[in-house]
């Protein structure tokens, strides 16, 4: 690793422009990953990190924007890119697997021309060779007897496999930084385990930096070596893996690590249970509502505590 | 939120628009669209007096687009709620009932979708021979297949869920089942497929009419004073072009409202291929 | 695939039973012969005499279900009786029309897709831009046109005013004499054709694996070839097909403005003189016409889309 971060995110702010209040949904975000560095960005759906990471490969959906920050990537500004230097970037140097396998690939086109087209885009080959390649592609992601799984149709495949495809397809032009946003959570969690194992293990072998997005601390916990905890738009806490188990700070990171009884196990009921409960777990509920951005979010929709009946 | 829905208030004041004219058409019209021909007027264009211009027998082309306006919405509303009626009962039915009874509305309403309906209205109104009660029944019979269609399919959903399995526990007579647990939960499809049917006989309508098989002149229906006017377009266009305005009119309001009121129930359900 | 198009075709044969039975039903319950009706037309007074020797001649005489029973022999010996009209058999009758149909057809339904489906994708692209109202408001305005009356117009202003083209006819299969009709007829499916792409269009955009595509690093204009046409097409081509089929029937009213020989004017001569057979003979051919247009819309549908089974 060298001391350069590969990206960084210096007080992004992602929301809706307008003339007056513009609205922000990611609020002063910042954070930095190093080269080959996996990276862990945890919270709950609505939280804002998914937004954060389509900020990163500049695919918001109109009319969200970035609104305020820089992202740094190799030092360079991507927000200063013109629209094509951005395009040569995503997928080539920048890639991203998204959540839901089932619907992430054209039901219309064989899983191999949907490879190739990495290598048409990005190194220039002509069809023939570029699916060709694909054969090595999908072989590199395991999935077994790769010369004729490159003609077969999306819906021919199992969630697994189809994720698979989509790491293939991420990973084929060897990019600096892998977007990962909750891609095991549409799957078996037999699957799952396999899936993460090997979004590893090739990310290690090629140096790979991985960006990781869950809800799911027990996933995060066995990928990256470093987590950010993001509530309502902020990210509250950013800290090593080992330390925040250790040693939360904030209130929400402690209500989240009470959620998930056994450490480290993803099979465990544990594991797999949502942050739901958070509010009957935190005991100091008054310190809580005095926090900066931990609003009275949960007491508001529970009755029992807007009633003053605490815990 | 969603914002200003166009298409139902422009539909509805299109549509509230042509009813209020076919409801006071004697108190609006300064004329009587039969009887006061005079030759002397004939083919007049508009002026003050004659709003829309004369015809080849010199009657007034405005009072004679207003009663007609009444011929095409009876015929419209009228077939349509034969329509509806017929397909709503045929399809809650079917798909309530299923089994022998489901295979024969299914294999009839395949049949229908098979033969265009201005052609099957064609056959009938060949058999019955022109007037109103034969465009009525023409063009009721042959309309229904859609909404047969949407009612099955809603039906066959609908009958899963647990209130129409409660109300069968409850020993309710399946006719009422139909009529108070299915059919309440489709009325939004199904308002919205009618509003669009009544567009669609109004035009049926004009184009039997226009062909001689619908509403027999001298009485005016929109349709047949085309027929008339086309003999005489190169002298009184006029008498061409206001009818057929009237018809355009009256459906895109029916169709703009049946948009509107899509977007209102549904926002999510958007055309995609009718 | 060729066992599947076999299949689907022969799934036609009891629709068509199905409809020649009701028609034949319907055409038996009318009151009033052709015998009577030629006669009253005729200058002589109805002699009873003469009735009797037409109904022996055309088989009026026998009992429904003997007529139908011969009827469906017929049919399936390609036979569909004598008109009444002209004695000749009503296959060479409607042969002689025919071909003056499809080509009305054909001619429409070109102009149709050429132009609306273009419009549509390119309303699509540009949401809520000049063209997209423009094209929105073109679309609903011609799905309410009667199209009859825009013949009337388009004949009055091109053939009448400036005298451009002819006003009516077939002028021996001239191609002038098709322009006025065909635009006619097409208006309605263009229409339509532009509303469904635009629909498909905007309803494609918004999937998973055009994300995916973006993710990738594609141009747009890549993206649209690759990813947007073919998918939009499996929509679109549903439409074409429901359109095309049922074109025939349209024509009919079309047919008879602009005094076009094809089956549509003839199905109108037919049914004011009463000529019950030819009459059972265009409906029939009318259905068939559709329901092949649709069979072939199933098997092109298998074709480009790998999820329907052609089993």
């Amino acid at each position: 690793m060298t001391d350069a971060p590969l990206i960084q995110l210096k007080n992004v702010h992602v929301g809706i422009p307008s003339r007056r209040n513009a609205l922000s949904i990611v609020k002063d975000v910042s954070f930095s990953i190093m080269p080959g560095e996996a990276f862990g960005l945890v919270g709950e759906s609505g939280s804002g990190k998914s937004l954060t990471a389509l900020s990163l490969i500049r695919l918001l959906k109109k009319p969200l924007k970035v609104t305020q920050g820089e992202i740094l990537f190799k030092g360079k500004n991507l927000r200063d890119l013109s629209d094509r230097a951005m395009r040569d970037m995503r997928g080539d140097r920048i890639a991203m697997i998204f959540q839901e396998p089932m619907t992430a690939l054209n039901p219309l086109k064989t899983v191999g021309r949907q490879i190739a087209e990495m290598f048409v885009l990005h190194r220039g080959k002509g069809w023939h060779e570029a699916e060709k390649m694909a054969v090595d592609a999908l072989a590199s992601v395991q999935v077994p007897a790769p010369e004729e799984r490159v003609r077969a149709y999306p819906h021919q495949m199992s969630g697994g496999m189809r994720q698979r495809v989509m790491i293939a397809i991420a990973l084929a032009c060897d990019p600096d930084l892998l977007i990962a946003d909750e891609p095991t959570t549409a799957l078996d969690v037999t699957v799952q385990d396999e899936v993460l194992k090997l979004i590893a293990e090739l990310c290690a072998a090629r140096g790979t930096a991985v960006l990781m997005i869950s809800h799911d601390l027990g996933v995060i916990a066995n990928m990256c070596q470093r987590v950010g905890v993001m509530y309502s738009g902020r990210l509250v806490e950013e800290r090593a893996t080992y330390d925040i188990f250790a040693n939360p700070q904030h209130p929400y990171t402690k209500g989240l690590l009470g959620a998930l009884p056994r450490l480290g196990s993803r099979h465990g009921a544990g594991g797999r249970q949502r942050l739901v409960d958070i509010d009957s777990l935190i005991a100091d509920k008054e310190s809580l509502l005095q926090e900066f951005c931990y609003e009275p979010r949960n007491s508001i929709r529970d009755p029992r505590v807007r009633a003053g009946a605490s815990v | 939120m969603r914002g200003f829905n166009l298409n139902l208030w422009l539909g509805g004041f299109l549509t509230v628009l042509v009813i209020a004219g076919a409801l006071f058409a004697p108190l609006i019209a300064s004329f009587d669209p039969v009887f006061d021909a005079n030759l002397m007027n004939s083919e007049l264009p508009p002026d003050a007096t004659f709003w829309f211009g004369t015809d080849a027998q010199g009657r007034d082309v405005f009072s004679r687009v207003l009663y007609g306006a009444q011929v095409s919405l009876t015929v419209g509303i009228v077939s349509q709620i034969i329509n509806s009626v017929i397909g709503l009962s045929l399809g809650i039915s079917a798909a309530y009932w299923g089994g022998w009874w489901d295979d024969l509305v299914n294999g009839l309403t395949n049949v229908m979708l098979a033969i265009p309906s201005l052609i099957f209205a064609l056959a009938i109104m060949a058999i019955l021979g022109p007037g109103l009660p034969s465009l009525l029944i023409a063009l009721g019979l042959t309309n229904w297949s859609w909404t047969c269609r949407i009612a099955r399919s809603s039906t066959l959903s609908l009958k899963a869920q647990n209130y129409v399995q409660a109300a069968q526990t409850l020993g309710y007579s399946d006719t009422r089942i139909m009529a108070t647990q299915l059919l309440p939960n489709m009325v939004g499809p199904i308002l919205v497929i009618s509003t669009l049917g009544i567009g669609s006989a109004v035009l049926a309508e004009a184009a039997l009419s226009f062909l001689g098989l619908g509403i027999s002149p001298p009485f005016p229906s929109w349709g047949n004073m085309l027929t008339d006017a086309r003999e005489l377009i190169v002298i009184a266009p006029w008498a061409a072009v206001f009818p057929g305005l009237a018809i355009f009119v009256t459906v895109l309001g029916f169709n703009l409202l049946g948009d509107g009121l899509r977007d209102m129930l549904d926002p999510h359900m958007r055309t995609r291929s009718e | 695939m060729l066992r599947f198009t076999i299949r689907r075709l022969f799934q036609v044969i009891p629709t068509i039973i199905a409809v020649a039975m009701l028609i034949f039903i319907i055409f038996s319950v009318i009151p009033g012969s052709f015998a009577s009706s030629l006669m009253s037309d005729g200058k002589t007074a109805s002699d009873p005499e003469m009735i009797a020797r037409l109904n022996e001649q055309f088989g009026l005489d026998k009992p429904v279900y003997e007529r139908f029973g011969t009827y469906l022999v017929g049919l399936a010996k390609l036979d569909l009786g004598t008109s009444f009209r002209t004695r000749e058999p009503v296959t060479k009758v409607i042969n002689d029309r025919i071909w003056a149909s499809l080509k009305l057809a054909i001619a429409a339904m070109v102009l149709a897709v050429v132009i609306g489906v273009p419009l549509g994708f390119i309303a699509a692209l540009k949401p809520g831009s000049l063209l997209d109202s423009i094209t929105m408001i073109g679309a609903v305005s011609g799905l309410s046109l009667p199209q009859f009356w825009l013949g009337l117009l388009l004949m009055y202003l091109f053939a009448l005013i400036l005298g451009w083209l002819p006003s009516f006819g077939y002028g021996g299969g001239d191609f002038k004499y098709l322009i006025l009709p065909a635009i006619t007829l097409g208006v309605t499916p263009l229409a339509l054709l532009a509303r469904t792409t635009r629909a498909g269009v905007l309803e494609i955009m918004n999937e998973d694996f055009i994300r995916t595509a973006q993710s990738k690093g594609m141009s747009n204009s890549r993206m649209i070839r690759w990813h947007l046409t073919r998918n939009v097409m499996v929509l679109v081509v549903t439409t074409i097909g429901l359109q095309f089929g049922s074109m025939m029937g349209q024509a009919v009213v079309i047919e008879k403005l602009f005094a076009w020989p094809g089956i549509g004017s003839l199905l109108v001569d037919s049914v004011s003189i009463r000529d019950i057979p030819v009459v059972q003979g265009t409906i029939l051919v009318i259905v068939l016409w559709f329901l092949l247009i649709n069979t072939f819309v199933d098997i092109i549908y298998a074709a480009i889309d790998p999820r329907i089974k052609q089993t």
